[in-house]
């Protein structure tokens, strides 16, 4: 694999029963491509995470997930509200998601810190009033 | 302990994959958040619930959890069903309580799984 192979998809922010389609089709992907069961994981609940707080807190988005012969990089863009506070955000616990996502099973402020501890590398910039871009690696060896 | 052990213990019904009854799970989860599934939940777990949506059956599978017991007599839609049937993860339905089901399997042996740091 000397190009990196790319998968992209448009998720859909109206729809929370459709939240985490992206990722259900990533990890049949890199099942596919047979990577280690332990790499996809990491990479499927990380991208996970991600994918579900873009439906609950931005309204959709775009997610790109790239593959070469070193990692799989997760690219996630909105144009939602943007995070004021990051370091705050990252903390285990805080959310600000209203008590209908919680019945859900999500909102329990713990998606940014399980996508930290499931990927190797974890990039957020964010722009409050245009949007989220967070840029996660998993290494494949 | 295996699945059908499982299905045994909590009077439960099978509701996809019948096939894979007779494989073994390590460890087990009882919750209604995802994201402590997503955080803590070992892989070839069962996990046991009373909260049914989509988002369950994706949960289980970026976790490879092998079973889903859901709790109170609830029912999965066909679509949950088709999502796990195609990956192989048995739906289970018992009408015990969440805290009922999930003493009963720990009394038999299948304990908790270790949170990991
Ligand atoms: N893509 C995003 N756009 C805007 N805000 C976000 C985004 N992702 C996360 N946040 C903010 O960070 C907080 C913490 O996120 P997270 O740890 O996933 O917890 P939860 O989703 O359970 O609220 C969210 O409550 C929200 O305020
Ligand atoms: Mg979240």
């Amino acid at each position: 694999m000397s190009e990196p192979l790319v998968f992209r998809f448009d998720v859909d922010g109206d729809d929370f029963t459709s939240a985490g389609q992206a990722s259900v089709q990533v990890k049949k992907n890199l099942r596919q491509l047979g990577l280690l069961p332990e790499i996809i994981r990491r990479v499927s609940i990380a991208m996970y995470e991600g994918e579900i707080n873009m439906v609950i807190h931005a309204g959709g988005g775009k997610a790109e997930v790239q593959v070469d012969n070193e990692c799989v990089t997760i690219i996630l863009e909105d144009k939602g509200p943007g995070i004021k506070n990051i370091e705050q955000a990252m903390q285990e616990g805080f959310s600000t998601a209203p008590d209908a996502i919680r019945s859900l099973g999500f909102g329990a402020g713990m998606g940014l810190p399980n996508m930290k501890r499931y990927s190797d590398e974890m990039n957020i910039s964010s722009v409050v009033g245009e949007g989220t871009k967070i840029v996660m690696k998993v290494f494949i060896r | 302990m295996t699945i059908s052990t499982i299905k045994e213990l909590l009077d439960a019904e099978v509701l996809c994959s019948e096939d894979s009854l007779s494989r073994h799970v390590y460890s087990a989860c009882g919750c209604d958040l995802m994201s402590d599934v997503l955080a803590y939940v070992k892989d070839q777990g069962v996990l046991l619930t009373g909260l049914v949506n989509p988002q369950v059956i994706r949960t289980a599978l970026m976790m490879d959890i092998l079973a889903i017991v859901f709790v109170r007599s609830k029912m999965p839609t066909e679509e949950m069903l088709e999502l796990a049937n195609e990956n192989g993860i048995a739906i289970l339905s018992t009408d015990k309580r969440l805290y009922e089901a999930c003493g009963i399997l720990y009394s038999n042996g299948l304990v908790g799984n270790k949170v990991k740091s």
